[in-house]
């Protein structure tokens, strides 16, 4: 006796949030029963294996049956083919698009593309996530991302009227995009340490302060773009530490102000000349689309990991960018006030995030 | 009274993309009712097109109006090549034709492909305005009222129930045109699809006609089937209950406006009957002419050909009269006085008393209070009939006169009980290739006359503020003479007046009462047998068939007194026995709901006796078998707080004494009238209830019944409208549809296997059920309703549909609030003296010997002049055995004294909330549509809504799907096919529901969901066919805001009942 078929369809769609979970996770139907056999379920309802595979069932092929609704959110509250509570949507809509941080590092800033579709293999093996779900995860952020790639207006907003998202889950998805158009470097080993929080801290810095949204409310591509003008403009910055006046100068500031603050005077001393050098070229550089991507390894190289060599607390990673930042104010052959501000105010947010171990 | 149909399409979304080259569609749509086609324009390269059409106009008889859905086609258009078509909505715009239902339709429908399902929604509003025209040879019934309900609706109050209505259309399946050997599927299910929409609108129609032809202006319990004949034809059959209904918050009973053509009606007086045995009357009754004063085939161009079973096999009986025929005795000329002095107080107008039934069948299952006076058991009859060898295939003739025969049986039955009507009727097919074996079932009852005839109400009313009548528990006392009954029963006093005698078991049809008195609670009981048949061709078959049903009734019977027994309880309501033919088996399912009624006597307990009592190890076995038979009844007794108080035997008086020997109950087969089988169905042994194991079979048996697993603490089941015992509903509900097709391995066929296969199937699906909606414990699964297929050789599908229903388990009974739903149905109470009356009837009336029905029928069959030799061998002859069911019938029904507390005052409240209710709601419901958000509908097979007040009946929804594949795996496979399109059929009717301005469907059934499927062509084929009554609900929490305003527009908004428009 075998059971040929076997349906459920309720007028409410059941929806388990457990099975939902497993079902997102990718597990198979039969990897999904063991694990819900494992979780006690029989014992505390008395229920067999076999109903518990024709429950599972039935929740899959509801699931699957979902998903294409799910591609586009706002179908979902339109659709009439199910019938489901208003909470249980944006439930089953929010975890769709949640996603895994072992995965998400793993593809942050990489192009969205058929290429890097192929490497979920490796991905799936190196971070234990299954393939499925890394594909599902992967195919969220290229349809948000080819949704809001051109469209105008706040990347957040677009991605939350299109994508029926929590305000939180929205605003990852903005990092997400940001990075994989701007194709920042993350995957590198120094990187390693950095949490998709971190970038994301960055990015949201980032697309407030550096993009062409933060100049003109009214341009296409406004939050995902950097804003190319004033990536030119920051070779203007360069006269900072090419001219020996002004370095010193600078120099000079930053130690009177915070000498007996610091717990690492004298290193910072020592070293400020090459630590301004580092954060003035990484500026210089970002005319090249190349060194755009790479800013992240250039921060961490010529900033966090000499910082680090030298054990400087957070605290003093913070009075010292503080004052660094400050002090330009007062040379008075710097003419670029205003774009060092925009500069270094996004610049000195993301370091204070980026040090960490 | 011709009408004007206004469609205006607004827009569409979702559409699919159609031109793969531009990834978008041009859509345009064409609005086709009739002949007639309108188009609009078309909305170039969108997938959410803005048409915003003028009004499309249609002028059109109502009689059009009433058969033809409109057909709204969108389309892709193709500048070279042919338009390609996207999908239809079908719209049925009967709710429109009459004046308290919707006044418009306007609302997204999902677009329907039968290959590809839905695609995408429309936005269509519907108007019609309907032009008076009083045409007295009119072939419409516009404004005839119809309900899937088997009650009286809840916002009406009934005037008078006229009684049964039934109508059959054939046609011939397009499927099986030759036209469908070249034709794309597509257009071969539209086809079909089409036509069954046509014959459902044709066949309400008619029965409209006869509606209006008894003055009733509604049709309750309606109940509609079709058949899928195969080569011989596709037939639509409908049977319901006539009723004149008053809306509740008129304040004075209305009588139909005259619109209906009675003065052509000759009068037809009580018969009296000359013949006591009816049945000597086949076919070619002289009576026949006694029909319909309009034929309606007369007019009508289409193919299908219209029925009228007034081939009346039957002189007519008084149905009024409440008596069984000649019988009646004085206790019909005392209703016939009553008849008449009403006639004579309506000023002497003879007509509306125009014509009796024929057949005194009611689709009800609950009753206003009072109505039932009796229960006297269930009757059931089954015929086998072989489908080629109908004469005449495209006409109905024959399929009637095969139902009138099933039902001429079902009415001798009652009347052996002693009854003269039968409540809870239904009647059902099960098809087989070549045969057919139709069914019917009821339950035998004496009812309260006063509610068949018009003119006494009013009175009734008044008497009933008079009167302050003692609880009567008549309706639990047996209708028969306890010296000729009909089958043997055990019979005490009524354990709750004492007075009179009442069975120990009782079997019905029906619904609960709703002021019985109930010990503990309810539970669903199912008996599950399947038996294997050789195959067979044509009369061969059929005498198998026919061979084996008894045998079938008979186990079911005894399985299902079995587990009663063994759950402790004494009766069971709303049985519901189906018998399933296959090829190469049979498959009997019977469910009901046990419950323990106060005025039953206790059951029994189960005994078993081995039969080789030296064996010791036997014995041993036996004992144990016995021990563990006994602790099941203890555990389910505490499981169902079933503790009825302790009475002495002194109480209850002397026993009555055996009845004698003719509890042997003779039956026979017709074929084999040598072979004379006695069966003893009765159980009725005092003490307990013998098993004899004797053999392995009976062992089966015996584990079988321990088999049967409770469900899951804090679940529980009926398959009744509400579960006896619970009355604190709170408002969560979920309805369910679950499929479930097993394939059987051809090595292990053998009955015990098979009956294992499928009771393992049973419980297996309710085990799934209650794990599913563990999330609503505590709950009680209502109005389970198990539906068994044999699709293939091998298959046995099992389709569930029922409601999940969650209740408060702190919260005390709420007793004020059932009482409350009591009285509002109480219409009128009877005396006494009218309660006892059949009782003392039947005592003279019943002859000498109980069973002369079967033997006349037999004689009467054989020597039936109508039929012709040929086709009588063909058309095998099941109707004999019917006689025995009316054995295992059992009866009466129990009235408790408590109940009748509180009425008449709470009465005149809640008459008063009611008006006010519907007057705001009218405001209130128009923002739902208006919103873009999809509004949520509520579905449920119940005729109320938990929490809630229905204050509006919208109009009936039948609707019936294809949906085909030929992609089956593509689709996820049979299940992935299957569950596709059962939550697309919901969707539609929550669609059609949510247009016509509702946000429920009551009383909802799925009444066919046929399945077939071929793997290896990657196909597969379903038909679902649905219905219910949409309608408004309000909340009793926002109720209560409302009613707290002042009472301002409420006339206005409430019609009164009788008014019908035409």
């Amino acid at each position: 006796m075998t059971n040929e078929l076997d349906i459920f369809v309720g007028n409410t769609t059941l929806i388990d949030e457990d099975v939902y979970r497993l079902w997102l996770d990718g597990y198979s139907v039969n990897d999904a029963v063991a694990l819900r056999v494992r979780s006690g379920i029989l014992e505390q309802t008395g229920a067999t294996a076999a109903v518990l595979q024709s429950d599972t069932m039935d929740h899959y092929r509801t699931f699957h049956m979902l998903e294409r609704l799910l591609h586009a959110p706002p179908k979902l509250l339109h659709q009439l083919i199910f019938q489901i509570p208003p909470s249980r949507q944006a439930l089953l809509i929010e975890r769709y698009y949640a996603f895994d941080e072992a995965f998400v590092r793993e593809v942050l800033g990489k192009k969205l593309s058929k290429g890097t579709k192929k490497d979920l293999d490796d991905i799936s093996t190196k971070t234990g996530i299954t393939l499925k779900s890394c594909r599902r995860q992967f195919d969220n952020f290229k349809r948000v991302f080819k949704v809001v790639e051109e469209m105008r207006g706040s990347l957040v907003d677009n991605i939350q009227q299109h994508f029926l998202l929590s305000d939180r889950l929205a605003r990852d998805y903005a990092a997400i995009v940001f990075f994989a158009n701007n194709r920042f470097e993350t995957g590198k080993k120094k990187l390693q340490y950095l949490s998709f929080g971190d970038f994301a801290f960055c990015a949201e810095l980032m697309i407030q302060n550096w993009t062409l949204g933060a100049v003109d409310s009214q341009v296409d591509d406004m939050d995902v773009d950097l804003d190319k003008e004033f990536l030119q403009d920051l070779k203007e910055l360069k006269v900072l530490v090419a001219d020996k006046d002004l370095l010193d100068l600078h120099k000079s500031l930053v130690c009177t102000a915070l000498r007996g603050k610091l717990g690492v005077f004298s290193e910072m001393e020592a070293n400020f000349k090459n630590l301004s050098r580092g954060l003035v070229n990484v500026a210089a550089k970002l005319t090249h689309n190349k060194d755009v991507r790479d800013l992240f390894v250039d921060l961490v190289e010529k900033f966090v990991e000499p910082c680090r060599s030298d054990h400087w607390a957070l605290n003093d990673v913070r009075l010292f960018l503080n004052q660094y930042s400050a002090s330009v104010h007062s040379l008075d052959g710097f003419r670029h006030q205003a774009l060092w501000d925009r500069y270094m105010g996004t610049l000195r947010g993301c370091l204070l995030r980026l040090y960490h171990d | 009274m011709p009408g004007k149909l206004k469609v205006k399409i607004v827009a569409g979304r979702h559409l699919p993309v159609m031109d793969r080259a531009s990834d978008l569609t041009d859509a345009f749509v064409e609005v086709k009712f009739g002949n007639t086609t309108f188009k609009t324009d078309v909305y170039l390269k969108s997938l959410n097109p803005q048409w915003n059409s003028e009004w499309f106009k249609f002028e059109v008889d109502d009689e059009d109006l009433q058969d033809e859905p409109l057909q709204i086609t969108v389309l892709d258009h193709d500048t070279y090549s042919a338009n390609d078509a996207i999908g239809k909505v079908y719209i049925d715009i009967d709710p429109l034709l009459y004046s308290e239902a919707a006044t418009v339709i306007s609302g997204w429908f999902p677009i329907y492909d039968t290959i590809h399902g839905i695609r995408g929604e429309i936005n269509v509003v519907v108007k019609v305005d309907l032009f008076n025209d009083l045409n007295r040879f009119r072939q419409s019934s516009c404004g005839v009222k119809f309900f899937c309900t088997t009650s009286i609706p809840k916002c009406y109050r009934a005037v008078i129930i006229h009684g049964f209505v039934e109508e059959l259309v054939v046609n011939e399946d397009p499927e099986y045109q030759w036209i469908d050997r070249i034709r794309t599927p597509r257009a071969s299910n539209e086809a079909r699809q089409r036509l069954i929409s046509l014959m459902s609108g044709e066949l309400q129609r008619k029965i409209g006609l006869k509606v209006l032809e008894m003055r009733g202006n509604a049709v309750v319990g309606y109940l509609q089937c079709f058949d899928l004949e195969g080569e011989s034809g596709l037939v639509v059959r409908a049977i319901g209950t006539a009723c004149t209904l008053d809306k509740l918050s008129s304040p004075a009973a209305f009588l139909p406006a005259c619109n209906s053509p009675s003065k052509d009606m000759k009068e037809i007086p009580f018969n009296e009957d000359p013949n006591p045995n009816t049945h000597s009357s086949g076919p070619s009754t002289p009576l026949k002419n006694q029909t319909y004063s309009f034929s309606p085939s007369k007019s009508y161009s289409r193919q299908s050909s219209s029925s009228d079973t007034d081939l009346s096999l039957t002189p007519k009986t008084g149905m009024g009269s409440g008596s069984a025929g000649k019988e009646g005795g004085p206790f019909k000329a005392l209703l016939r006085q009553q008849t008449q002095s009403a006639l004579e107080q309506r000023g002497g107008s003879p007509h509306r008393f125009c014509r009796r039934r024929e057949f005194p069948f009611f689709t009800l299952t609950a009753f206003p209070p009072g109505f039932l006076v009796h229960v006297g058991g269930v009757v059931s009859a089954r015929s086998v009939k072989l489908l080629d060898r109908i004469h005449n295939p495209d006409e109905p003739e024959t399929r009637d006169a095969w139902w009138a025969e099933i039902r001429q049986e079902i009415k001798s039955h009652a009347k052996a009980l002693g009854c003269h009507a039968v409540v809870g009727y239904s009647e059902s097919t099960s098809i087989c290739e070549e045969v057919c074996i139709l069914s019917a079932s009821g339950t035998a009852a004496v009812l309260n006359p006063r509610f068949l005839q018009d003119g006494t109400v009013e009175s009734c009313l008044e008497q009933r503020l008079e009167e302050n009548l003692p609880a009567g528990c008549g309706f639990c006392h047996i209708p028969y003479d306890e010296l000729n009954m009909p089958f043997p029963a055990h019979l005490t006093y009524c354990y709750n007046c004492r007075k009179q005698k009442v069975p120990d078991v009782l079997f019905t049809t029906i619904d609960l009462p709703i002021d019985a008195t109930v010990i503990g609670k309810g539970c669903l009981i199912q008996a599950r047998l399947c038996r294997l048949k050789k195959k067979a061709q044509a009369e061969a078959n059929a005498t198998a068939i026919s061979n084996l049903l008894p045998f079938m009734e008979y186990e079911v019977h005894t399985q299902l007194m079995n587990k009663l027994k063994l759950k402790g309880m004494n009766a069971l309501f709303g049985l519901r026995i189906q018998i399933t033919v296959g090829e190469n088996m049979l498959m009997g399912l019977a469910s009901a709901t046990g419950v323990y009624l106060a005025a039953l006597p206790t059951p029994g307990g189960i005994q078993i006796a081995g039969k080789t009592p030296n064996d010791g190890s036997y014995e041993q076995h036996v004992s144990h078998m016995q021990k563990k038979i006994n602790d099941t009844i203890a555990k389910n007794k505490e499981l169902y707080e079933i503790n009825p108080p302790e009475i002495s035997e002194e109480i209850i008086g002397s026993p009555i004494p055996e009845p004698r020997q003719r509890s042997r109950l003779l039956r026979s087969q017709s074929e084999s009238s040598d072979e004379v089988t006695e069966l003893d169905l009765s159980h009725g042994k005092k003490d307990a209830f013998v098993l004899e194991i004797d053999d392995t079979d009976a062992m089966e048996d015996v584990h079988s019944l321990l088999t049967d697993v409770p469900p899951p603490s804090g679940f529980y089941s009926c398959n009744t409208e509400i579960m006896p015992g619970i009355n604190n509903w709170t408002s969560e509900i979920q309805m369910f549809t679950s499929v479930r097709v097993i394939r059987l391995s051809s090595l292990n066929l053998t009955n015990q296997a098979l009956n294992k296969n499928f009771n393992d199937l049973c419980e297996n699906l309710l085990k799934s059920l209650y794990f599913k909606l563990r999330s609503m414990i505590p709950c009680c699964l209502c109005h389970v309703n198990f539906t068994v297929s044999l699709p293939e050789d091998e298959l046995i599908q099992v389709t569930v549909t029922a409601v999940a229903i969650t209740f408060d388990k702190n919260q005390a009974l709420q007793t004020t609030k059932t009482q409350v739903e009591k009285s509002l149905q109480r219409a009128s109470t009877d005396n006494e003296e009218l309660l006892q009356f059949p009782l003392e009837l039947c005592s003279d009336s019943l002859p000498s010997h109980p069973f002369p029905p079967a033997k006349e029928h037999l004689e009467s069959a054989s020597s039936n002049s109508g039929i012709p030799a040929a086709q009588r061998a063909t058309s095998v002859d099941y109707s004999s055995f019917a006689d025995r069911c009316s054995s295992w019938i059992e009866l009466i029904k129990l009235k408790a004294q408590t109940i009748r507390r509180g009425s008449i005052k709470t009465t005149v409240t809640v008459e008063k909330a009611s008006p006010m209710s519907e007057g705001n709601f009218r405001n209130r419901s128009a923002p739902p549509c208006a919103n873009s958000t999809v509004g949520v509908v509520k579905m449920t097979p119940l005729s109320f809504i938990p929490g809630a007040k229905i204050t509006k009946y919208l109009g009936i929804i039948n609707m019936f799907f294809i949906r085909e594949t030929t992609s089956l795996r593509e689709e996820g496979g049979v299940s992935g096919f299957l569950h596709a399109f059962v939550a697309e059929v919901f969707a539609m009717v929550r669609a059609h529901v949510a247009a016509l301005g509702g946000n429920a469907v009551v009383s909802y059934i799925m009444k066919q969901c046929v399945f077939m499927e071929n793997p290896n062509k990657n196909q597969a084929q379903c038909l679902i066919n649905v219905s219910g009554d949409a309608v408004i609900f309000v909340r009793e929490s926002e109720l209560e805001v409302v009613s707290s305003q002042p009472p301002t527009a409420n006339c206005q908004s409430s019609c009164p009942g009788g008014d019908v428009t035409t």
